[in-house]
C-alpha cells in the first residue's frame, strides 16, 4: 500500500452502530531467527506492512523479518501461514476497546 | 531463543529446519496442510501420511504422525494397502507431480477409478527438483528444465482433468499462495468420502524456477497473484496450464460416489462379516496415547 | 470348518496354488493383493473367493508394483498380508521387495516359477529364479526363501513363511514351480489348534519410549502399526533408530549391517532341509522343489544299481546351508544338482563344497521336468 487507500479516507466509511465497542485485534509477533531463510513472503504479504526484513543477519546468513510496526499487528496470522519454515507466528494480544475508525 | 512455534507439536522438531530451499512453496503447502489436519477434527491418532520420493516426499519425515515414505511413484497403493487393511484410519497421500503422475501415473488412475477413500496432495511445481530439475509429466510447454534444454515440446497432463476423468470424487487446485482457502479446501478433501485430490501449484525458485527465469518466490508468488483465476466447478478438462497462461484454480469437482468399501459391503454385506464392521468394533478396545 | 478361524480343516484334494491359498488363511493372512499372471492366478482366484469368507479383504491391482506395496501397506495397517506371481511379476517386485527388507515389514511374496527369461512359457515350469529370489533386489541385503516339492508341502511352507516373516520381520520369499502348483494331491489340513503361529512382535514401550529401530538382542526390532499413536516415521532411505533418514556411512553402516546379521547370525534357526540315504552315500543329489521330488526315481535306480546316493532336498533355500555341504563335501564323491535352469543352486553347492568333491549340474532349459535318466547319468558320473 503505497498511498493512503481509499479505505482510510473516513467520507467512504459506513459507521457500524456499534463503533464504539468494536475491538480491533492486535498481535504480537514471534521471529524463530534461526529458522528463517529470508524468503520474504512475510514481509510483502502482510496487509498492515508490519514487516520488513532486519539488517542483522542468522548464523546461516539470512535476512530474517522485524516488526517494524507492530502497533499495526492485527493478528490476521497470514504471516504463519505463509511462512514456509515455521519461523513466524503471531499471537493474540488482549487490548481494551479502541476506537477502530476515527 | 527455544521459542515454540504453534505447530511444533506436529511437527519432528529435531528434523526442522526442513531441507526445503529459501522460497520453495513447500513449507506453506505443509502449513497450510497442519491447520487443515488440526482444523479437521479427525483424532491425529488416526492420521497416516505416506509420501514418496522427490521434494514434496520429504513432508512424511516432518509430520509427527505415523507417517510412510515409500518407493517412487508407489506412495497410492501402499496408501491403498493400508487404509484397506484398517478402513479406521485417515491415509493421506502427499507427493509431487512426477511421483504421483509419471512413475505412479498409473496407480493413480486406478486408485480414482476405484474410489479408495483416500485423500492425495499433489504439490506441482511442473519439475522433478530433487534431482535437479528435469522436465515432467506437468512441465508446460516451451518451458525449460535440463532434459528439455530447447524448451519441452510435449503436451503436458492437466492433473484436474486426469483425476476426474478417473473417477475421483473431489478435486481442486490452489496455488500456495492462496493459503486460507488451501486450507479450507484440504479440510473438505479430508472429510470428503472418496478418493480426494488436491493439487497445489508451487514455486521452485532453485530449479525450474531458475531454469525459466521466474525469479526468487517471491517473484513467483506474485506471478500466482498476477495470474491466478478462481473459478469453482470449472470444467477439469478446460484448465491447462500453459507457459505464460493464467492459472484457474477452485474446487472443480465435489461428487458423491461409492467408494471401494461401500461397493464391496453392498456386494458381500449379506453374505458376509465385512471386516471393518470388526475394526470399528474393537476401536474402543484400543487406549488411545494422547496426543 | 471354522469360519472365523480360516482353517479348512480336513483331508482334501488340492492343486498346489489353492493349498497355497489355504495356507496363507491357515496362517492368518487377511490381506492378499495380487495381479493375475499364470501359473500363479489360482491364488488369486482361490483368495477372492475364500478372503470375504473370513472377513478378509481382497484386491487385483494394476499391476505388480502396486500389488508388492499393497501388501506393504497393509501390514503397516496390522495385517498379515502375501501376493502371488511368477517370473515377469517377480522382476517387477523386486524393488519394493527391498523397501519391504529395508523397512522390516512382516509379509509372504509367492512366486510360481514358469519358463524364462523374459515372457517364456507361461504355463509351464521353470526353475530360473532361485538366484534372482536372493539378489534381485538392488543393495546388499539377506533374504528368507522356501521351496515346496507337493501341493502338501506349499500349505505347509506358506503357514512357515508367515511364521518366519513375523519372526525375522523381513518378507519372505515362497519359491514353487509350475508343476508344484497345478498338481493336485491330497492335502491334510490340521485343526487350528494344531498349528503353530508367530504373532507379530508389537512393542513393549509406550510410545513415547518406543524407537521403531531399536533392536532386541535377536537383532529384530519391536514393530508398532499404525493408527496407535507410536508416530513413527517409516522410511526406505538409510535411517537411525528413529526411523529418520540419516544419509552418511555410520548410519548405513549400523543398520544394513544389522539387517544383514538379523539372518546371518540366526541362520540355524531359519534352515530346514531333508536328507535321505545321506549317511552312507558316495553321491547326494541336492535339489529343491520339484526337481527334489523328480529325482527320486533316478535314486532308486542308481541304488539298485549298487551306487550310493542320497537326496539332500532344501526346504529353506536362502540362507543357503553352507556348512552342511561343506561338511557333507568332505564325505562323498559327488553331488548332483538337478534344477530347472542352467546352474543357480549348484553355483552354490559348489562354492560350499570347497572343491572337495565334484558337482555336476543337470540343467534344463524348462518348459518340463528333469528326464530321470539324464539325473541317473549325471549320479554315475558323480559317483565314478
Amino acid at each position: 500500500m503505497k498511498e493512503a487507500s481509499i479505505a482510510e479516507k473516513p467520507k467512504y466509511w459506513r459507521k457500524p452502530l456499534d463503533v464504539d465497542k468494536l475491538k480491533m485485534p492486535r498481535g504480537k509477533l514471534h521471529v524463530i531467527k534461526e529458522r528463517c531463510k529470508g524468503c520474504s513472503f512475510c514481509v510483502e504479504y502482510c496487509p498492515r506492512d508490519v514487516l520488513e526484513l532486519s539488517t542483522e543477519f542468522n548464523s546461516k546468513g539470512y535476512h530474517f523479518p522485524l516488526a517494524a510496526r507492530e502497533e499495526a499487528c492485527v493478528n490476521c496470522k497470514l504471516c504463519e501461514m505463509l511462512c514456509p519454515e515455521f519461523a513466524i507466528f503471531s499471537e493474540e494480544v488482549e487490548t481494551e476497546v479502541e476506537k477502530v475508525a476515527k | 531463543m527455544n521459542e515454540r512455534h504453534p505447530m511444533d507439536k506436529l511437527l519432528r522438531e529435531d528434523r526442522i529446519p526442513h531441507i526445503w530451499c529459501s522460497g520453495c512453496g513447500l513449507g506453506t503447502c505443509l502449513t497450510a496442510f497442519i491447520t487443515a489436519i488440526q482444523e479437521s477434527g479427525i483424532p491425529l491418532q488416526k492420521m497416516c501420511v505416506v509420501s514418496g520420493i522427490g521434494c514434496t516426499g520429504r513432508v512424511a519425515g516432518y509430520l509427527n504422525i505415523d507417517s510412510f515414505h515409500t518407493t517412487h511413484g508407489r506412495a497410492i497403493p501402499f496408501a491403498a494397502g493400508l487404509h484397506l487393511a484398517n478402513p479406521s484410519l485417515k491415509v493421506i497421500v502427499f507427493s509431487g507431480d512426477g511421483d504421483l503422475i509419471a512413475i505412479g501415473g498409473n496407480h493413480f488412475i486406478h486408485s480414482a477409478r476405484r474410489n479408495l477413500d483416500i485423500t492425495v496432495v499433489c504439490v506441482n511445481n511442473f519439475n522433478y527438483g530433487m534431482t535437479g530439475g528435469q522436465g515432467g509429466p506437468t512441465t508446460p510447454i516451451g518451458c525449460k528444465s535440463t532434459t528439455t534444454p530447447y524448451g519441452n515440446f510435449e503436451f503436458p497432463f492437466s492433473i484436474p482433468y486426469l483425476a476426474a476423468a478417473s473417477g475421483a470424487s473431489y478435486v481442486a487446485r490452489w496455488t500456495a499462495l492462496d493459503t486460507r482457502r488451501l486450507t479450507k479446501s484440504l479440510g473438505e478433501a479430508l472429510r470428503k468420502k472418496g478418493f480426494s485430490v488436491v493439487e497445489i501449484i508451487s514455486p521452485c525458485p532453485t530449479l525450474f524456477g531458475r531454469l525459466n527465469r521466474q525469479g526468487t518466490g517471491l517473484d513467483i508468488l506474485r506471478s500466482y497473484q498476477k495470474d491466478t483465476v478462481i473459478q469453482h466447478g470449472a470444467d477439469p478438462s478446460k484448465v491447462p496450464i500453459e507457459k505464460d497462461g493464467k492459472i484457474i484454480v477452485g474446487k472443480f469437482v465435489d461428487i458423491e460416489r461409492p467408494t471401494f468399501l461401500d461397493l464391496v459391503k453392498e456386494r458381500l454385506g449379506d453374505k458376509f462379516e465385512i471386516p471393518w464392521e470388526k475394526f470399528e468394533r474393537e476401536e474402543a478396545a484400543v487406549p488411545s496415547a494422547d496426543e | 470348518m471354522q469360519s472365523d478361524s480360516g482353517v479348512l480343516t480336513g483331508e482334501h484334494f488340492l492343486s498346489g496354488n489353492e493349498a497355497c491359498a489355504e495356507g496363507a488363511l491357515a496362517a492368518g493372512c487377511r490381506f492378499f493383493a495380487g495381479y493375475p499372471i499364470t501359473p500363479s492366478t489360482e491364488v488369486a482366484e482361490h483368495l477372492a473367493e475364500r478372503l470375504p469368507e473370513v472377513g478378509g479383504i481382497f484386491i487385483q491391482m494394476e499391476d505388480e508394483i502396486a500389488s508388492m506395496n499393497a501388501i506393504l501397506g497393509a501390514a503397516w495397517g496390522g495385517m498379515k498380508t502375501m501376493t502371488a506371481t511368477s517370473g515377469p511379476g517377480f522382476s517387477l517386485m523386486m524393488e519394493n521387495l527391498g523397501l519391504g527388507i529395508m523397512t522390516e515389514t512382516p509379509c509372504v511374496l509367492v512366486n510360481v516359477q514358469r519358463g524364462g527369461p523374459s515372457t517364456g512359457l507361461p504355463t509351464l515350469v521353470g526353475q530360473g529364479d532361485m538366484m534372482q529370489a536372493r539378489w534381485g533386489s538392488h543393495g546388499p541385503y539377506e533374504i528368507i526363501a522356501l521351496s515346496p516339492s507337493s501341493p502338501q508341502e506349499f500349505f505347509d511352507l506358506t503357514i512357515k513363511a508367515f511364521n518366519l516373516s513375523e519372526q525375522w520381520r523381513i518378507p519372505v520369499l515362497v519359491m514353487a514351480d509350475e508343476v508344484v502348483g497345478h498338481m493336485t494331491e491330497k492335502v491334510t489340513i490340521p485343526e487350528p489348534g494344531a498349528i503353530q503361529l508367530t504373532p507379530r512382535r508389537t512393542p513393549r514401550v509406550p510410545p513415547e519410549k518406543y524407537l521403531p529401530y531399536e533392536p532386541d538382542a535377536d537383532l529384530v526390532p519391536q514393530m508398532a502399526i499404525a493408527g496407535h499413536g507410536y508416530r513413527m516415521h517409516i522410511t526406505g532411505l538409510t535411517h537411525d533408530r528413529k526411523g529418520y533418514p540419516v544419509i552418511n556411512e555410520e548410519a548405513q553402516g549400523e543398520l544394513v549391517e544389522r539387517l544383514v546379521q538379523k539372518i546371518r547370525k540366526n541362520r540355524h534357526k531359519i534352515l530346514e532341509f531333508q536328507e535321505e540315504m545321506c549317511e552312507d552315500a558316495d553321491v547326494i543329489v541336492c535339489s529343491y522343489g520339484i526337481s527334489a521330488r523328480t529325482s527320486l526315481l533316478p535314486i532308486e535306480t542308481a541304488r539298485e544299481e549298487g551306487i550310493k546316493v542320497g537326496l539332500l532336498k532344501l526346504v529353506v533355500v536362502w540362507p543357503f546351508p553352507d556348512e552342511r555341504i561343506d561338511q557333507l563335501a568332505g564325505c562323498v564323491k559327488g553331488f548332483v544338482v538337478p534344477e530347472i535352469n542352467f546352474g543357480q543352486i549348484s553355483l552354490e553347492v559348489e562354492r560350499c563344497a570347497h572343491g572337495k568333491a565334484k558337482v555336476i549340474q543337470v540343467p534344463h532349459a524348462g518348459g518340463g521336468i528333469h528326464n530321470p535318466d539324464k539325473v541317473l547319468e549325471a549320479i554315475r558320473r558323480a559317483a565314478a
